[in-house]
């Protein structure tokens, strides 16, 4: 459950995509196109096809987060985000330029040392095999970045980008994590609002970073979040807050909170799940993110709760970041801005993992 | 009293007294750095304005990639996008889309059209991407949505949510205007879609334009384009930008540079008048000078002061010329547009940009040109022994010296030479200066030839024993040659120039009427209204209709030869197997009828492609047609006026079997006797189809051309008008001057008893004659000129050539306003002169 704020156009016109995505989901879940599907309760997600692409779904993606280790012991965070979008346009198009199905890709690198984060971003229209989401297994491309799903479960991502990239192999040591009920996860009060979502907690990363052109071997661990939705926020939604964690006695935390626009929460979840896959869940009533402590971002003046306390009906758990300018300002391609931070996490004032922090909804939208 | 104060004593003086003559100077001066100025701030303008915006279409790419004919497969475009050194791809579908309803203009009814990829296009042409509604950005890649550049709205009249109608082949598409392209140039009539809606809506499926390419960072450009240019091979060419902007700069620069070369003549003519304002002025004032020299004036000084006069008025001359030739600019520029008409620079609209550079090179010649004008006379009168100065009527030796005629001859004979010679990087450098040299050569003769032309004239007047007016205008013209000469040598100058431009406008226009005649013998002629092409069942059911003798179909391409030359076009039509000058405007250069060996495959090219690709009769030529290039063989040669940068023509029926294309692009019909035009068009727009057909009837295709023609030309009428206004002030300014100089010969006369009334008839007689030889004279030096410009500067700049028309009416008619007018100006010019005061100018000699 991962996604992105919406901010407007800037000046020069730039592309706004991910306003436009945030916008048909928030604005439009109503009035849908009758190809694409809605999200019900009561499937049973199916393995491996559910690892694939959904095109009958609006929009679909395959996010994961991470911290890895260099060999001199240095922490590195890291994120990969491919997203597939069906547009409304072009389904009786003959041309192999049809824009149906567009693919959207984020890579991003937290380094302590760099003291931000370093980003890179894509976008591409499905066609002519440079970018695609084949259905069946995870199997996505955008020009020369790729992520594909291994017939023995092995994650194998790919990308270059101009002044970083990685190259990672990503081994399941857990079976995936259906969220919520059986993968139907829950996003607001009506029952349209949800998505089809697994996670799959403790991946375990071996694989190169690339820096100025030199590869630097690192391991780790990872999450992967996938989901896909036709419907999704509620009107009344201004953002969210999501984390999702490896603890270090090997189960898994999930929790996400939907905010209200003027305060309060639309939605929130969690779920918690110990090493021999036990699941706790916990209604939305149970779940309460309390920031502690607030950075501001010199690059769009938003303040983030960086360092967040989250409270699962009795557990509480402390987040704080690995560095605070973990802020990804792509406004001048997608047009999107928020935060997602490599964070550390105790439980009860004890270390218990590490994971990652998704903040979004809080940069000042830009005026024209 | 120091020198300065005397020399501004000096300068104060005479213009005070001689007003008329400055202001005279001054306008001449003024107009000729005028036009020079203007000519050349609107020829930049345009030229950087239409480079500009074809650079903005294609953004900033390192390399660009096209096929040899407008469209290629898109399946290069993967290809290039996984090529190694490839950093960005960016994949372009352009074309041209007629809009109903804006024919009135051959060259100006179309609307670009330009598919794009926004990812990719964001990242080389970032201007291209359409400004949409608030929270619609997805318009951009919308199947129903164009984006229009604010002059294509303006054009269209539409805005921002409405729908737009436009036709692609023989079906109307209606768009969703969804936005602007505010980063479009001004008068850029451009629109922007999504590059796979292009493909479907205008049936343009599969095929791209160009593809841009963006390099790697440390990616060698020039190894990499010749390695990739290599792996692709004939069929593609790699280009860079710089090569763009030679095809650009090479599309129009025949015609720029004529247009300079046509300034600067005006500038030429500007300066003769200045110098022969400035020698009059000196000559008359020998005594004054020579005076000054005996009160202890040195010759430096005397040298100083006199070009310090010729300075100032270059100074302020040269000034009002810029202020005037900025305004003529911005003027031409808003009244006629930055091609003055003549479509060279389609869908642009400049803005005047003035660089102190170019305003300070022309000031400079301006200057340069009155200094020396003033130089020449300023030498003559310091060196003049001050004694024999002093006397009066010494004026007329001060100009001895110009009139030897080995200089002249000189002049004439180079020019001759020159006439022979080839261009010079594909321009007509030594015709021009041909033409240059005539008029040099022409002027310098001219003292020579007035002196021996009315001393046999006079010789022969006296025989017959006439009146005593006549008897003393020749006894002047042909005693004081050298001042007649002067004065006629702005007379000569101008007309001659009218002339040569009169007889060459002529020529080409009857020419190109001919031609039409030639090139549209049918009474209808047939195009699907959009870039779209005719199919079999089109072509079918205008086959069937009933009302035409013939018709013919016709297959129009445009193929790239060299990628830095603009594309050439090629007619793929049925032409007479028998004799190929029944379809075609052959010229004399052909394989007699009959002589073609069987089973070659015969094309016609235009008088272009012989000069820029060297292709002669006989030659077996390669060009791209089909799947593989094939061989041909040029079996004639053709006159085109419409294409300058190249045609070909072929049988239709080789074009089918090579390329199995079947489709076409126009048809002409010829009606059948007793069926009239209206009932055939009505019988067309009938069709299933009918509505989307341009229908022309050759009739107004020819009334159309002929337009295009005679704007394309204003610009040289109203070059024409101002030399002939500069000719006439030329005049005014020779005999006022010297009328005035000759106050003390019409004190003389008037004292030995010739009346007033004598007096102005002899100087109106004096105009009248000395204008009528300068017309003579003018007319063969124009019909030479004209010549050269007919025969060599066309051919060699335009690559067509032409016959030779003589507008006698416009001529005689042009000579008559220009007689009447130099009589009238040397008689005003005399009423000043003999107004009374007679004893006080005569005294003035003593």
């Amino acid at each position: 459950m991962k996604f992105c704020k919406q901010i407007k156009t800037n000046a020069q016109g730039m592309i706004v995509l991910m306003l436009m995505l945030f916008g048909f989901l928030a604005m439009e879940a109503l009035a849908e196109s009758s190809r694409l599907k809605p999200v019900t309760p009561g499937y049973q997600l199916v393995f491996p096809q559910d690892y694939g692409a959904h095109q009958d779904f609006r929009i679909e993606w395959w996010y994961i987060t991470g911290w890895l280790e260099t060999e001199d012991k240095k922490p590195l965070g890291f994120q990969v985000t491919f997203f597939r979008y069906a547009t409304d346009q072009n389904h009786d198009n003959p041309s192999r330029f049809a824009a149906k199905y567009l693919i959207i890709a984020h890579l991003a690198l937290s380094d302590p040392d760099a003291g931000k984060l370093m980003h890179e971003e894509k976008s591409l229209r499905e066609g002519f095999d440079l970018a695609y989401a084949k259905p069946g297994n995870t199997e996505v491309k955008l020009d020369d970045w790729t992520l594909v799903r291994e017939a023995d479960g092995r994650y194998q991502v790919d990308m270059q980008g101009s002044d970083f990239g990685l190259r990672l192999s990503l081994t399941p040591t857990q079976m995936a994590m259906l969220q919520d009920q059986n993968g139907f996860s829950r996003k607001g009060p009506e029952p349209e609002q949800a998505s089809y979502y697994y996670s799959e907690p403790h991946l375990q990363v071996t694989g190169a970073v690339l820096r100025n052109g030199k590869p630097v071997k690192v391991t780790g661990s990872a999450w992967l979040d996938h989901e896909w939705s036709t419907a999704y926020l509620d009107p009344a939604a201004d953002g969210w807050d999501w984390t999702g964690a490896n603890l270090d006695d090997g189960s898994a935390l999930m929790a996400f909170q939907i905010r209200r626009k003027g305060g309060g929460k639309v939605w929130a979840y969690a779920a918690l799940r110990d090493a021999s896959g036990n699941m706790r869940f916990f209604a939305p009533e149970e779940v309460e993110f309390t920031p502690i402590r607030t950075w501001r971002s010199p690059h769009t003046e938003a303040d983030y709760p960086v360092a967040m306390h989250i409270r699962t009906a009795e557990i509480e758990w402390r987040l704080t970041p690995l560095l605070d300018d973990q802020e990804l300002d792509s406004s001048q391609s997608t047009g999107s801005i928020y935060w997602e931070g490599a964070v550390t996490l105790t439980r009860d004032n004890q270390a218990a993992g590490r994971g990652y922090l998704e903040l979004t909804g809080y940069a000042k939208p830009l005026k024209l | 009293m120091t020198t300065a104060t005397l020399s501004r004593w000096l300068l104060a003086g005479e213009w005070r007294a001689h007003w008329l003559q400055l202001s005279v100077a001054l306008i001449a001066i003024a107009i000729g750095v005028a036009m020079a100025y203007s000519i050349h701030l609107i020829n930049t303008a345009a030229f950087n304005e239409f480079s500009a915006a074809s650079k903005s279409l294609s953004g900033q790419s390192d390399l660009q990639v096209r096929g040899r004919k407008p469209f290629f497969d898109e399946s290069l475009y993967p290809v290039l996008v996984n090529h190694d050194g490839v950093a960005v791809a960016n994949p372009v579908l352009e074309f041209d889309v007629a809009i109903p309803g804006k024919a009135q203009n051959r060259n100006d009814h179309k609307l670009k059209i330009i598919g794009i990829d926004m990812f990719r296009a964001a990242q080389i042409s970032p201007d291209l991407l359409g400004l949409t509604e608030e929270g619609k950005t997805l318009d951009r890649l919308a199947d129903d949505a164009i984006f229009l550049s604010p002059a294509a709205m303006e054009w269209l009249q539409v805005e921002q949510g409405d729908l737009l109608q436009l036709n692609a082949g023989l079906q109307a598409v209606t768009l969703r205007v969804a936005g602007g392209l505010v980063r479009a140039r001004a008068g850029q009539r451009i629109a922007v879609m999504d590059i796979g809606a292009a493909q479907w809506r205008f049936q343009q499926l599969g095929v791209l334009s160009r593809i841009e390419l963006k390099l790697r960072d440390g990616v060698n450009h020039a190894a990499f384009k010749a390695k990739l240019a290599d792996e692709l091979g004939d069929a593609y060419w790699v280009t860079e930008v710089a090569d763009q902007e030679k095809r650009i700069a090479n599309m129009s620069r025949a015609y720029r540079i004529n247009l300079n070369m046509l300034a600067l003549v005006a500038l030429f003519t500007g300066t003769f008048l200045v110098f022969s304002t400035q020698a009059l002025s000196v000559i008359r004032r020998r005594q004054q000078f020579a005076l000054l020299r005996v009160l202890g004036f040195t010759r430096r000084q005397l040298l100083r002061q006199i070009v310090t006069e010729g300075g100032i008025l270059g100074v302020i001359g040269s000034l009002l010329g810029l202020a005037l030739g900025y305004a003529v600019a911005v003027l031409a520029i808003r009244l006629l547009g930055g091609d003055l008409g003549t479509n060279f620079f389609p869908g642009v609209k400049p803005g005047i940009h003035s660089d102190p550079w170019d305003a300070a090179l022309f000031f400079t010649v301006g200057l340069v040109v009155t200094v020396l004008g003033s130089i020449i006379p300023a030498l003559e009168a310091a060196r003049a022994k001050p004694a024999v100065a002093l006397r009066s009527g010494s004026e007329d030796t001060a100009m001895a010296k110009l009139s030897t005629p080995w200089f002249a001859l000189i002049c004439l004979l180079v020019a001759l030479l020159f006439t022979q010679l080839p261009p010079v990087f594909e321009l007509p450098i030594f015709g021009y200066l041909a033409i240059s040299l005539l008029l040099i050569g022409g002027i310098a003769l001219m003292p020579r030839l007035t002196a021996w032309f009315f001393s046999a004239l006079s010789a022969r007047w006296q025989q017959r024993r006439s009146g005593v007016v006549s008897t003393l205008a020749l006894a002047r013209l042909a005693n004081a040659p050298n001042q007649a000469a002067i004065a006629l040598g702005g007379i000569l100058a101008s007309f001659s120039l009218m002339v040569a431009m009169a007889i060459m406008v002529t020529s080409f226009r009857i020419s190109i009427d001919h031609w039409l005649g030639r090139v549209l013998p049918a009474d209808l002629y047939v195009r699907a209204a959009a870039s779209g092409d005719l199919q079999a069942d089109a072509q079918k059911a205008i086959a069937g209709l009933p009302g035409f003798d013939r018709l013919d179909f016709f297959r129009t391409q445009q193929l790239t030869l060299d990628v830095n030359r603009p594309e050439i076009t090629l007619f793929a039509r049925p032409v007479d197997q028998a004799d190929a000058r029944n379809t075609l405007p052959l010229t004399d250069d052909m394989i007699a009828p009959g002589a073609l060996p069987e089973n070659v495959m015969p094309v016609w090219v235009s008088e272009a492609m012989v000069d820029l690709y060297g292709y002669r009769v006989g030659d077996k030529v390669t060009l791209p047609v089909g799947a593989t290039p094939s061989e041909f063989l040029v079996a004639g040669v053709w006159r085109d006026y419409g294409r300058q940068f190249g045609a070909i023509q072929m049988q239709l029926a080789d074009y089918q079997a090579l390329t199995g294309d079947l489709s076409i692009n126009t048809v002409a019909l010829w009606v059948r006797p007793g069926v009239s035009l209206d009932a055939a068009v009505a019988g067309l727009r009938q069709l299933p189809f009918g509505a989307a057909l341009e229908i022309s009837r050759s009739s107004d295709m020819r009334a159309l051309s002929l337009e295009i023609f005679d704007r394309s030309f204003a610009v040289t009428y109203l070059l024409e008008l101002i030399a002939v206004v500069i000719g006439l002030l030329g005049v005014a300014a020779s005999f006022s001057a010297q009328t005035l100089a000759r106050i003390k010969e019409f004190g003389m006369l008037r004292h030995i008893g010739v009346m007033r009334r004598q007096i102005l008839a002899m100087l109106a007689a004096e105009g009248g004659l000395l204008t009528a030889l300068g017309m003579v004279l003018g007319f063969v030096l124009g019909w030479s000129i004209s010549l050269i410009l007919v025969f060599i500067v066309n051919p060699q700049s335009f690559h067509w050539t032409m016959e030779l028309h003589l507008p006698w009416n416009w001529l005689a008619m042009i000579a008559l306003i220009m007689l009447v007018a130099a009589a009238l100006t040397a008689l005003l010019a005399g009423r000043r002169a003999v107004s009374g005061e007679v004893v006080r100018a005569v005294k003035e000699d003593w």
